[in-house]
């Protein structure tokens, strides 16, 4: 269960963003629609604890990010929280299979190898693990991160423009991929992105 | 690390430097305080001709310098019947086979080293002789075997082709300078030089020009000539070594010699102090250069570590979002710039053993020293501590830097 209120976040004076309210019931999916330079990042970066709201809060499964301290909170992202970036994001010098096990590693989680060759079985990369994530395709990579994102099981996947760079095809497929990713593990999907083509999608929809 | 194969070769460089030069110095430091002890001991005393006490030393105790003439047997011999002396051993050196001493003495003279036989006796009859350890190794020397000593202490000196020497002994290593001499009576040395003076005396006025110890070799035989007549009665020695009763002796006898008697006294264990000053200096500024070239390491590593750092904060930042914590991070970054000073030391080590073998068939190709085991020393375990500190100092800001990253930021803008 995930649920904002009142979130103002600002960098300074002139580039200060409020947001609307959200509330999402366990199973439910949610697409925030806006346009360039609304603070759409900074939207998702509020929901994973990675920016802190200078008033209101996000609570996610009943506890309270901001309440957290550093430490715990680091802890709690890696646990429960899922991110896939705009762009793909990997530690260049480690083989794909070595950054999912980095990720288990980091969440405080056993380096389940079987569990991320099933991963990436699923996103039909699973021969492309020996590889530098860096050596991979556009879409394996984008494919690469979702698998990052929802190797530990999380209870919230975060996505930011996912589908930006996609044409019609590729976009449905990976919006596919995340909602059959996150249906598989349980998961709440949260989608931020510019892209009207989403719509069609998802039934929840808060445009800012 | 991996990714950026200049830098850090260079840090490991600068380390690996900076450690072999110190370990080296250590090992070589440690080895001559060894050796130059190990040689020293049961000498209190030595008495030679008038010259350079250090000479002195350096030439009868470790035989690594020409002798500074010789002396009067029988002057030598009052001198150990004072009551003072517990015991003096004469010896008679100035030949050589293929650039390893034959010296003449007696047999408390290879007591005073402890060595033992590995085969045969004791040199017991003139021109018999028993050969250190190393010495019989490098020559090839066997029980049996002859050779005929060359004038001088250095390799292809005229022989003396009329006296053929035989060994009847061979020691086994007493890790002394008894390993690299090959021991006679003191007997054998005076017949090579009595028979010697008769036959080929002119010739030895032609080496002129040879090194300083062809001189002195020479000057005895200048006063053989003086006196020829006195000959047995006034042989002659190199130098003694003497080991005193009691302290007393150390008080009385050294001044006692250099006032009243034509010899010269020395005292090893001050002479070995003061060459080690000597030498001091030198130890002292290569220590100084390569503390400078370990700081400076410790600075590479640093800057190594704190570009990469920039370089990578949205990999640290990405790792944050994963659930790493800020310590993991700073952990990491400390471990890399551990391993990487590890490395450092530990090819350090490897390269200051493989100078001191070097410097080993250096010193034994020139003066017959080895520098001998592969010891590690209590100071080692410190140069590791030193290089360890150096690396978790170079590590620490950047791993400070790790906890202030602004993760948003990074991942927006990466």
């Amino acid at each position: 269960m995930l649920s904002t209120q009142s979130l103002i976040f600002a960098y300074d004076q002139e580039n200060t963003f409020s947001f609307p309210d959200i509330s999402l019931e366990d199973g439910e999916d949610l697409l925030i629609l806006g346009p360039s330079g609304i603070g759409k990042t900074t939207l998702l970066h509020l929901l994973a604890g990675l920016l802190l709201p200078d008033t209101g809060q996000v609570e996610l499964m009943g506890t309270v990010l901001h309440k957290l301290p550093t430490r715990q909170l680091d802890k709690f992202r890696g646990a429960h929280i899922g991110l896939v970036f705009q762009r793909p994001h990997f530690i260049r010098s480690l083989s794909l299979q070595e950054n999912l096990a980095l990720v288990q590693y980091l969440a405080g989680k056993k380096q389940d190898r079987n569990r991320g060759r099933e991963i990436l079985r699923s996103l039909d990369i699973e021969d492309k693990r020996h590889k530098r994530p860096h050596s991979l395709s556009q879409g394996e990579q984008q494919r690469a991160t979702i698998a990052m994102a929802v190797l530990n099981n999380p209870q919230l996947i975060l996505a930011d423009e996912p589908t930006a760079s996609l044409d019609d095809e590729n976009c449905k497929n990976v919006v596919t991929l995340l909602k059959d990713q996150a249906k598989a593990t349980g998961a709440q999907l949260v989608i931020i992105t510019h892209d009207k083509r989403l719509k069609a999608h998802f039934k929840n929809c808060i445009t800012l | 690390m991996i990714d950026r194969p200049l830098s850090t070769l260079l840090s490991l460089l600068l380390m690996t430097l900076g450690v072999g030069i110190i370990s080296l110095l250590l090992q070589i430091n440690h080895h001559i305080e060894q050796q130059m002890e190990n040689n020293i001991r049961g000498i209190d005393m030595v008495v030679g001709a008038k010259g350079s006490p250090l000479q002195l030393i350096l030439s009868s105790v470790y035989h690594i310098d020409a002798p500074t003439g010789n002396i009067l047997l029988s002057e030598a011999e009052q001198l150990r019947k004072n009551p003072l002396v517990d015991y003096g051993i004469p010896l008679s050196f100035g030949d050589s086979y293929r650039g390893y001493r034959i010296v003449g003495t007696n047999d408390s003279y290879a007591n005073l080293y402890n060595a033992s036989l590995a085969e045969g006796k004791l040199w017991s009859a003139t021109l018999e002789v028993t050969v250190g350890a190393s010495a019989a190794q490098n020559l090839g020397l066997k029980i049996g075997d002859t050779f005929t000593g060359a004038h001088g202490l250095a390799e292809g000196g005229e022989t003396h082709e009329d006296h053929i020497y035989k060994v009847v002994g061979i020691f086994n290593p007493a890790n002394s300078v008894i390993d690299q001499l090959i021991l006679t009576a003191t007997e054998s040395v005076w017949s090579v030089h009595d028979h010697e003076e008769e036959h080929s005396t002119p010739e030895d006025h032609e080496h002129g020009d040879e090194p300083k110890h062809e001189h002195d070799h020479e000057d005895e035989h200048h006063s053989d000539h003086d006196e020829p007549s006195e000959e047995n009665k006034d042989r002659q020695i190199t130098t003694m070594l003497v080991k005193f009763k009691s302290p007393m002796g150390m008080v009385r006898l050294p001044r006692m010699v250099n006032e009243n008697t034509n010899m010269q006294a020395a005292v090893p264990v001050y002479e070995i102090q003061r060459l080690f000053n000597l030498l001091g200096v030198g130890v002292n500024a290569m220590q100084a250069i390569a503390i400078a070239i370990m700081i400076v390491s410790g600075l590479s590593v640093f800057l190594s570590l704190y570009r990469a750092l920039r370089d990578r904060q949205y990999e640290m930042a990405l790792m944050r979002t994963y659930g790493a914590t800020r310590w993991k991070l700073a952990w990491l970054i400390v471990q890399e710039g551990l391993l990487l000073t590890s490395f450092g030391f530990i090819f350090g080590m490897v390269l200051s053993r493989i100078g001191i073998f070097v410097l080993s068939m250096i010193t034994e190709a020139n003066y017959h020293y080895t520098f001998s085991g592969w010891t590690w020393l209590t100071q080692e375990w410190w140069l590791l501590a030193t290089a360890l500190v150096v690396g978790l100092l170079a590590s620490l800001i950047p791993a400070i830097r790790v906890f202030h990253i602004n993760i948003s930021q990074k991942l927006a803008h990466a």
